[in-house]
């Protein structure tokens, strides 16, 4: 039920997330979901993309530094209090979460949110016994 | 392998009776032949005669890379023009080249020197020899190539550069040993593994890697890259090019000077005192045997100490450690002695880190800053920011403890770093003083 993320490192200066974007664009690889986190100097941007062994080799080769982390993504009904279930759920089990951000599924009736959590697999556990609805990987990169 | 066993384990009783000998004869004839001798002998108040032991070598003047510069381009040379056979020139990265000529005498002194530098390595006539210092005006790749020759080993006259060739020709011609810049050595192995090369699976034994300072660290890097036993070889233009010493395969702990040829003393930078064997300073050669280009007393700039206790290969020369830095390359910042070595040594005792780094040397207002930079790998890469700041504060740290300066840490792209195919030039000071 994991989803594979990528992430990329970038320094601080223009043209650095171009560079990645026309890598993706040049193979026809589409992004699903993506963060970027900064700090004055570097950024990390992270990808969930249709193809991910494929983005990986390409970015490698084009001489980025590029990760790869298990994250869990967990479909809501997009309306006030969606959020809170799950994170409620992940609090009361004391699981930590990382980073996380969300993206409104095409329909716009659904969240998708990505977490990046410090115990994945207790986390998927949890969060099915809640009854709570996390979305396998091959469903994520094709949404 | 002992090239010359006659010379290289001579007792020290006999070494030093060979050196007072030769000592007095350069001595007497620089004095008579080169105007900036007899004038610097003069000044001093010495003359040839005056030196009746090997201790009375520190009554003579030190010569300087400035005094080179003040005799371009021929000026230091000790016999005229129609018996020099080559002129070399150092890479004058400030102001003239250094310009040094070679007899026939000393071209064939130097191949055999250059020899010995191979058999300690444990080449014999059955090696290939893949060159890739470079050939020209720069004393590398003429130097090795002569002492490859006179041992009879196989030459592929590489010189530096046009790197995928280098790497066809060490898969197609198969040759065991490599003779380069380290930096360069870990380039060919990187530039390799991107072309999907086993650089692990060449015939290569063996590196003879020198003309730069660099670390034990880099040494294992090298050696796991390339899989190869990496040694260290020391010269430079002024004293002869490469072979004036070279680590031995039995002990590659320094790198034995040929005694019969040089006398090599440390001196405090500071104040020129000669200091005893141990002590680190600054390296000072004399040439004994050179015809056309001697010198006396010769500056080097390069920061070492020399280790007299016996080595197991036999050879009865002193050896001295591998160089630490230059005393002109030393920064100070914030009035603390900075050797670029050093920050290599503490990044690459950081796990998962690439040796490969700059160091930005600024001032803001009246304050000095050191910035780091360092290639992120993806060993040590996270997708967490929190963690990759650990990492800079961790390499700062140790700066810190070590260094004893404060420095800011900046991790960038893997390749963005300049490539070096000669020697590294890892410091950029910004600082107009």
């Amino acid at each position: 039920m994991k989803v594979e993320q990528i992430s990329v490192f970038l320094e601080n200066k223009p043209g650095g997330l171009a560079q990645v974007t026309r890598v993706l664009k040049e193979r026809n690889i589409n992004i699903r979901a993506l963060s970027l986190a900064d700090t004055t100097d570097f950024g990390i941007l992270r990808l969930i993309v249709d193809k991910v062994q494929e983005a990986r080799d390409i970015l490698k080769t084009e001489g980025f530094t590029v990760g790869r982390t298990e994250v869990v993504a967990v479909e809501v009904a997009d309306r006030p209090g969606g959020l809170h279930a799950i994170v409620d759920a992940l609090s009361s089990e004391g699981i930590n979460v990382e980073y996380m951000y969300a993206f409104v599924e095409r329909s716009g009736e659904n969240a998708v949110i990505i977490f990046r959590l410090d115990d994945t697999d207790r986390a998927i556990e949890v969060l099915q016994e809640k009854g709570l609805k996390v979305l396998p990987g091959e469903k994520v990169y094709r949404l | 392998m002992i090239f010359n066993e006659e010379f290289e384990t001579l007792p020290r009783e006999a070494l030093e009776a060979l050196q007072l000998k030769r000592l007095k004869q350069v001595v007497q004839r620089v004095y008579h032949t080169v105007g900036f001798y007899r004038k610097a002998f003069d000044d001093a108040g010495v003359r040839p005669e005056d030196i009746k032991t090997l201790d009375d070598l520190k009554r003579l003047p030190f010569t300087t890379k400035q005094d080179l510069r003040d005799n371009y381009p021929f000026g230091m040379f000790s016999v005229p023009m129609s018996n020099v056979v080559r002129i070399h020139a150092s890479s004058g990265t400030t102001g003239r080249p250094t310009v040094v000529g070679y007899t026939k005498r000393d071209i064939d002194m130097w191949a055999g020197l250059m020899a010995r530098c191979f058999a300690a390595a444990g080449l014999t006539k059955n090696d290939v020899v893949h060159n890739a210092y470079g050939y020209g005006l720069f004393t590398g790749g003429l130097g090795a190539h002569y002492g490859a020759e006179k041992l009879g080993a196989s030459v592929i006259p590489m010189s530096g550069g046009n790197t995928k060739k280098q790497i066809m020709i060490l898969q197609d011609f198969g040759p065991t040993a490599i003779c380069c810049t380290p930096s360069y050595a870990l380039y060919l192995a990187e530039m390799g593994e991107e072309m999907g090369v086993d650089m692990r699976s060449l015939r290569l034994k063996v590196g003879i890697l020198g003309a730069e300072p660099w670390s034990e660290k880099m040494r294992i890097e090298i050696e796991n890259k390339l899989d190869i036993m990496a040694l260290n070889i020391y010269g430079l233009s002024e004293v002869l090019g490469p072979g004036v010493s070279m680590e031995c395969a039995e002990g590659r702990n320094g790198l034995h000077v040929f005694e019969d040829h040089f006398i090599v003393e440390v001196i405090n930078p500071e104040s020129g005192e000669v200091l005893p064997y141990g002590e680190t300073g600054e390296l000072v050669f004399t040439t004994l045997t050179k015809e056309a280009f001697p010198l006396i007393r010769y500056r080097t700039r390069d920061i070492s100490r020399l280790m007299p206790e016996t080595c197991k290969c036999g050879r009865t020369f002193v050896r001295m450690d591998r160089v630490s830095g230059r005393s002109d390359d030393m920064l100070i910042i914030r009035g603390v002695n900075v050797f670029p070595s050093q920050i290599e040594s503490v990044l690459m005792d950081v796990e998962g880190l690439e040796p490969h780094y700059q160091l930005i040397v600024d001032r803001e207002g009246a304050l000095d800053t050191l910035e780091v930079q360092v290639e992120v790998s993806e060993k040590i890469f996270s997708d967490e920011v929190r963690k990759l700041q650990e990492m800079e504060k961790r390499i700062a740290k140790d700066i810190k403890d070590y260094l004893g300066v404060t420095a800011k840490v900046k991790l960038v792209e893997p390749k963005t770093l300049k490539r070096f195919e000669g020697k590294a030039q890892r410091v950029i000071d910004k600082r107009n003083i």
